[in-house]
C-alpha cells in the first residue's frame, strides 16, 4: 500500500444526538409527549369532532342550516349580547380592583396570608358561592334586613335572581385570578424605577401614569384576557343567581338547552362554536392592541 | 452652558438617624456638604452609606435628625419635592422610554416647554458625550452608556445635590476606570455637589475632595483622601485604607505617640493613633507595602512564608506566624514557600490602634 494514500475518513463533527440537542431536541423534549396526547385526545379531537358535527344539522337542511338558525333567532342571537354584558364590565371592574389592591400588598409583609384569604373563593367553587349569595342577597337576607333595620329602605332590594347576582357572583369568583395574576406583574416590576422617577420630581399619580401603567399594559391585556374567558363561559351562576330565561340567558345557557333539552348535539356545537369564536375575536382584539405598546424586560439593567 | 445647577451653600445633616425596627441602621449621622464638594461615603456593605443616601433622596423617611440645604429643612419633603439628582446602582432607567425620553423625563414631569427640553437633553446627551444614540432604548445600550443616560438624567434636572449609589459597581474593570474619570470630569465641568457611595476605597480615594468613612450607621472618619489614607484613626478605618496586616499585640511601652507592643514575643513600635495605656490588648496596622522580608531584631516578627506571587517590579507574598497571624508582604527577591523568613516594618510607617469597636452595639 502506498503509505501516502488517504486515510480511510474519520467521522467529524458532532453527533447527530449533539445536533439535535443544538437545535432544542433532546430527553427532555421528549417529556412533553404525555402532555401533547393528552390534549389532542381531550382537547384538539372533541373540538375537530363538534366543529364538523355542526356542520352537520339534525334537522337535515345544508351544512350552514345550524348557524344560519342562530343567527336568525333572537332568542338566540340575544345571548351573545347577554353574555357580553356580563362578561366585560366584570372583568373591567376585576381588573379595577385588582390594580390598586396589587399595589398596596406589594408592599405588605403578610402577602401571604392575605393572597391565601383572596383565593379562597377560587376553591369554594361557583355553587357554593352562589348558594351563599342565594342567602345573603335574599329578600330575607342578612344584607337586605340589614339596610332595613337601619332604616335605609322600606322595601328588600331585588339583589338576586337577575342580572345583579349574576354579577356579584362573577365578580367574587373571578377577583381572586384577577388579583394573582396582576399582583405578579405588579411585583415583576423594579422598584427602583418608581424611586428613580420620584427623585426625577414625577408624583405618585405621574409615576403610576408614566412609568407602571406602560410597564403594565401587556400584562393587563393578558389578565383581561384570561379573566374574560373565564367569565364568558359563565353558566352556574346564571342559572342559579340570575334570570334564565331572561337578561342571564348567557350563551352557555343557550347551548346547554339545544344539547340537553333538544337533543340536537349538532345545533349545540354550533353554539359552542360561535361562543368559542366570539371568545377568540375579542382576545384578538385586545392582544392586537397591546403590540402598540413596549414589551419587554420591566427593569432597566441587563441583569 | 444652560444646565445651571441650583445654587446654595450647604446641606447639613443634623444627627440623622434611621431604624429598621430594632436595628439602628443609622446613629446620629452629622455631616456638612459644601457647594461643589465631592463627597465620598465609604464602608462595607450594610455600614449605612446606602441608607444615608436613601435618607437625603428622600427614599427613605428618616427616624431621627434633620436635613437641611441652607435654611431649610428638607426631610420633611417627599423625595419628588427636594429635586436632587440620583444615579442608582442598576441604573433604574425606564425600559420602555428611549435615551432622549429617559434625560427628559424629569423635564417633562416639570411641565417644561418641549423646546427648553429638548435644548437640555441635547446639551446634557453631549455632556456625557451619547450623541447619536438618543433613540435607542436602555436594552440596545451598552452597560457603560446606560450610566451615562442615567446620568445624563440625574443632572439634567438641575439639581443642588447629586446622589450616585455604587454607580459603577455593575461595570468591569476597564469600563470602570474609564467612568470614573468621566464622573469627576461631569462633577467638574458643572460644578456640582455630589454625594456618591462607594464600598471601593479607591475609587473613593481618586474622586473625593472628602472621604466619610461609615460603620454601623456611625461616622468612624471624615476627611480629605490624604488624611484618611496616612492617618486613619481607628483600626475599621485602616482597614479599608489598606493596612491589611493587623497584628494583634499588649502594650508594654509607650513614649509620647510611640508605643511599644508585644506580639507573640516579637517587640513592635509604631505611631499610636489612639490613646492606648500599659498592658491593654492594641493593634499594630502595617500595608502590604511597608512590610519586607528583612533581619531579625527591632520591628520584625518571624513567618513562614505560604505563597509568594512575582507581580513585575517585585513579589508580594503571604505568610504566617506561629500564632496563626496572617501577612501579606512584599519582596525583592523570591522567596520558597515554606522558607522562614523575618518580615519588618519602618516604625514610621506602622500605626497602633486599640481594640476595634465590636459589630452592633
Amino acid at each position: 500500500m502506498d503509505a501516502l494514500a488517504p486515510a480511510a475518513p474519520v467521522e467529524h463533527g458532532p453527533s447527530l444526538r449533539q445536533r439535535l440537542a443544538a437545535r432544542g431536541f433532546d430527553a427532555v423534549t421528549l417529556l412533553v409527549i404525555p402532555a401533547a396526547i393528552f390534549s389532542l385526545l381531550l382537547f384538539v379531537y372533541p373540538f375537530a369532532f363538534g366543529f364538523v358535527l355542526s356542520f352537520e344539522p339534525k334537522a337535515g337542511g345544508d351544512w350552514l342550516a345550524n348557524y344560519r338558525r342562530f343567527f336568525s333567532d333572537p332568542f338566540l342571537y340575544d345571548t351573545i349580547a347577554n353574555t357580553l354584558r356580563l362578561a366585560i364590565p366584570v372583568t373591567l371592574l376585576n381588573l379595577l380592583l385588582a390594580v390598586p389592591i396589587a399595589f398596596r400588598v406589594r408592599l405588605m409583609r403578610r402577602q401571604r396570608l392575605l393572597t391565601t384569604i383572596l383565593v379562597l373563593p377560587i376553591t369554594l367553587g361557583t355553587v357554593l358561592v352562589a348558594e351563599g349569595l342565594l342567602n345573603y342577597l335574599g329578600p330575607q337576607g342578612w344584607f337586605n334586613r340589614t339596610l332595613i333595620t337601619f332604616g335605609l329602605i322600606s322595601q328588600p332590594l331585588k339583589l338576586v335572581h337577575n342580572y345583579w347576582g349574576v354579577f356579584a357572583s362573577l365578580v367574587i369568583t373571578g377577583f381572586p385570578f384577577t388579583f394573582l395574576l396582576t399582583l405578579s406583574y405588579v411585583t415583576g416590576i423594579d422598584p427602583a424605577l418608581e424611586q428613580a422617577a420620584a427623585t426625577l420630581g414625577a408624583s405618585a399619580w405621574q409615576r403610576f401614569r408614566h412609568v407602571y401603567l406602560p410597564l403594565l399594559m401587556p400584562g393587563f391585556a393578558i389578565t383581561f384576557c384570561l379573566s374574560f374567558v373565564q367569565a364568558f363561559s359563565v353558566f352556574p351562576s346564571a342559572v342559579l343567581l340570575g334570570e334564565p330565561a331572561g337578561v342571564t340567558r348567557v350563551i352557555s345557557i343557550a347551548a346547554a338547552t339545544a344539547a340537553f333539552e333538544e337533543y340536537d348535539y349538532s345545533m349545540a356545537s354550533a353554539i359552542a362554536m360561535i361562543m368559542g369564536f366570539v371568545q377568540l375575536g375579542i382576545v384578538l382584539a385586545v392582544l392586537a392592541s397591546r403590540g402598540l405598546f413596549y414589551r419587554g424586560p420591566a427593569s432597566g439593567a441587563k441583569g | 452652558m444652560t444646565i445651571a445647577l441650583s445654587q446654595f451653600d450647604e446641606v447639613r445633616l443634623d444627627r440623622v438617624s434611621r431604624d429598621f425596627g430594632a436595628l439602628n441602621a443609622l446613629r446620629d449621622v452629622s455631616l456638612t456638604i459644601r457647594r461643589r464638594e465631592f463627597i465620598a461615603l465609604l464602608g462595607p456593605s450594610g455600614c449605612g452609606k446606602s441608607t444615608t443616601l436613601n435618607c437625603i433622596a428622600g427614599l427613605l423617611p428618616v427616624t431621627g435628625g434633620a436635613i437641611w440645604l441652607d435654611k431649610s429643612r428638607v426631610d420633611t419633603l417627599r423625595p419628588e419635592e427636594r429635586g436632587f439628582g440620583m444615579v442608582f446602582q442598576n441604573y433604574a432607567l425606564f425600559p420602555h422610554l428611549n435615551v432622549r425620553q429617559n434625560i427628559g423625563f424629569g423635564l417633562k414631569m416639570r411641565g417644561k416647554p418641549k423646546a427648553e427640553i429638548d435644548r437640555k437633553v441635547d446639551e446634557a446627551l453631549n455632556l456625557v458625550r451619547l450623541g447619536g444614540q438618543e433613540n435607542k432604548l436602555p436594552g440596545q445600550l451598552s452597560g457603560g452608556q446606560q450610566q451615562r443616560v442615567a446620568i445624563a438624567r440625574a443632572i439634567v434636572i438641575e439639581p443642588p445635590l447629586v446622589l450616585m449609589d455604587e454607580p459603577l459597581s455593575n461595570l468591569d474593570a476597564k469600563l470602570r476606570l474609564e467612568m470614573r474619570a468621566e464622573i469627576r470630569r461631569i462633577h467638574n465641568e458643572l460644578g456640582a455637589t455630589t454625594i456618591y457611595v462607594t464600598h471601593d476605597q479607591d475609587e473613593a480615594l481618586s474622586l473625593a475632595d472628602r472621604i466619610v468613612v461609615l460603620r454601623d450607621g456611625v461616622v468612624r472618619q471624615a476627611g480629605t483622601p490624604k488624611e484618611l489614607y496616612e492617618a486613619p484613626a481607628h483600626l475599621d478605618v485602616a482597614d479599608f485604607m489598606g493596612f491589611r496586616n493587623k497584628l494583634q499585640g499588649k502594650v508594654v511601652g509607650s513614649d509620647g505617640s510611640r508605643v511599644v507592643l508585644d506580639v507573640e514575643g516579637a517587640r513592635i513600635s509604631g505611631v499610636a493613633r489612639e490613646s492606648l495605656s500599659t498592658g491593654a490588648a492594641a493593634y499594630a496596622a502595617v500595608r502590604p507595602d511597608d512590610l519586607m522580608v528583612g533581619e531579625a531584631g527591632q520591628n520584625a516578627i518571624a513567618a513562614t512564608v505560604d505563597t509568594i506571587e512575582y507581580r513585575g517590579r517585585e513579589f508580594v507574598g503571604t505568610a504566617h506566624s506561629r500564632g496563626g497571624l496572617d501577612f501579606v508582604f512584599r519582596s525583592h527577591q523570591s522567596v520558597e514557600p515554606g522558607s522562614p523568613v523575618h518580615l519588618r516594618a519602618d516604625d514610621q510607617r506602622v500605626l497602633v490602634f486599640a481594640e476595634p469597636i465590636q459589630g452592633r452595639q
